[in-house]
């Protein structure tokens, strides 16, 4: 066992957590983008509105993370078309196609959540609110806002964090977050499990400040 | 299609060793999700430490690390130890026969089988998370059962048999059916360290055909219907074995 090669590329190690940071960070914003929207129009009436939203949850949410990379990082070079154009500059990146079945991924547990928030209102709140004469910026604000979040954010802090853990699969497609700074130090060293051990404490970590933070902000908000 | 064919029972054979995986992950799992739960609930505090442990380090720690920590990690440690009893054993032999010629009572190598690092990994992976649910599904099984079936004389073996675990089950099954969706999921991981899975498998053909978008969208598929057939069988024990409300 020998933890000196651990110190000795912590640089590493550092710049494996920022890809891992920005990279989750920027997928789970893209995604809230896409899940408020789509969770809001899975209740929609119209099959045309309501169909492709729920093939959508629905695949994303019953086939593996890695299997959706895959097809995006692997499948994409089976298109001509998509590699005469411009657009192959972009998925011949691997960060870029992680980033798109992260975002894609979360988007659709987001989405998940923001249906259960949403068919799960209380309907008699936002009756008596009208009652009141609120305005509908104040209803939002006052009454549907803080309930929604209320709800919604103990599932979300989970989703982060299933997202934290998921993202580790970009080692595998060549980008060197902390499991590819881990798989990098292995092969040069040949020391698998000080390389790997160190990996899980920075994501253990990275885990536990979202925990803390989360439940620091669902004190302050949720208090009442 | 012509291409698919070829592969068509080499990928099935991936799938049903995708089952297999899962399915052993999910026994272990339950397993030591109920030691888990009953160390959580104990009277003493080391027990009650350990579980603790065990369950916090998993949900901080990405189940691929696991995979590969376990796989790569217990790889090098058990052939360290493997060597190192070697070395103690010829020590104690030559000390006591100076005669004695060095051999190698354990193997120099022993290979760690992907197939047995995944079904441990994921296993012990989702027993954390059984014991959360394991440990719920306990606590709300109300006390004057338990208290009655002391009362019977019964001892602590039969209580959890008899009174505790039929009537924890109920209150259990949601959250083991959750965990068995997202368990089937992760499964696709033991692809990564070598496992002929059907990930890998349309990896393999991918290579060859040029086809990897079909291949690739092909087991996503299959994983689909493993969980939607999932879904549709715990929400109909679900149904089965609710509490019925009056």
């Amino acid at each position: 066992m020998d933890f000196s090669i651990i110190f000795n590329e912590y640089q590493f190690y550092l710049d494996g957590l920022w890809t891992t940071v920005w990279l989750v960070a920027l997928s789970l914003l893209l995604g809230l983008l896409i899940a408020i929207p789509a969770g809001i129009f899975r209740s929609s009436n119209n099959w045309l509105i309501k169909g492709p939203i729920w093939t959508y949850m629905y695949f994303f949410r019953g086939s593996p993370l890695l299997v959706q990379l895959f097809i995006i990082y692997y499948g994409s070079a089976q298109f001509d078309s998509l590699r005469e154009s411009w657009l192959w500059d972009y998925f011949q990146e691997a960060w870029f196609c992680a980033l798109l079945a992260f975002t894609l991924n979360t988007g659709a547990y987001t989405a998940e959540i923001v249906r259960g928030v949403i068919s799960t209102m209380p309907k008699g709140e936002l009756e008596a609110a009208k009652a009141y004469g609120m305005s509908a910026w104040q209803i939002l604000k006052r009454i549907t806002l803080p309930n929604a979040l209320r709800r919604a954010l103990p599932a979300y802090s989970n989703e982060i964090i299933f997202m934290i853990h998921g993202s580790a699969i970009a080692g595998v497609v060549t980008i060197v977050d902390i499991t590819g700074a881990a798989r990098v130090v292995n092969a040069r060293y040949y020391a698998p499990f000080e390389a790997y051990l160190a990996a899980g404490i920075l994501y253990m970590c990275l885990t536990f400040s979202v925990i803390f933070i989360f439940r620091k902000w669902e004190q302050r908000y949720l208090q009442y | 299609m012509l291409e698919l064919q070829n592969y068509q029972g080499i990928l099935l054979e991936g799938a049903w060793l995708t089952v297999q995986v899962a399915l052993l992950s999910l026994l272990l799992a339950i397993l030591l999700g109920l030691f888990g739960a009953l160390a959580k609930l104990s009277h003493s505090a080391i027990l009650r430490g350990c579980a603790t442990l065990y369950t916090t380090v998993i949900r901080g720690i990405p189940d691929l690390i696991l995979m590969l920590l376990i796989f790569f990690g217990g790889q090098v440690l058990v052939n360290d130890l493997s060597f190192r009893l070697n070395e103690w054993l010829n020590e104690m032999l030559s000390r006591f026969d100076p005669a004695h010629e060095w051999s190698s009572f354990l193997p120099d190598y022993i290979d760690i089988s992907p197939y047995f690092a995944g079904i441990v990994t994921i296993g012990f992976i989702f027993g954390a998370y059984m014991a959360e649910t394991f440990r719920g599904a306990i606590l709300s099984v109300e006390k004057g059962q338990i208290e009655a079936a002391t009362a019977y004389g019964m001892s602590k073996y039969k209580i959890f048999t008899r009174v505790m675990f039929p009537q924890m089950m109920r209150h259990a099954l949601p959250g083991i059916g959750n965990n068995w969706l997202v368990l089937l999921k992760t499964t696709a991981l033991v692809s990564i360290i070598g496992l002929q899975d059907m990930v890998k498998i349309a990896g393999d053909a991918s290579g060859s055909t040029q086809k990897p978008f079909t291949f690739y969208l092909l087991v996503a598929l299959i994983f689909l219907f493993f969980t939607s057939v999932s879904s549709i069988f715990v929400r109909w024990t679900e149904r089965k074995y609710s509490i019925v409300t009056r």
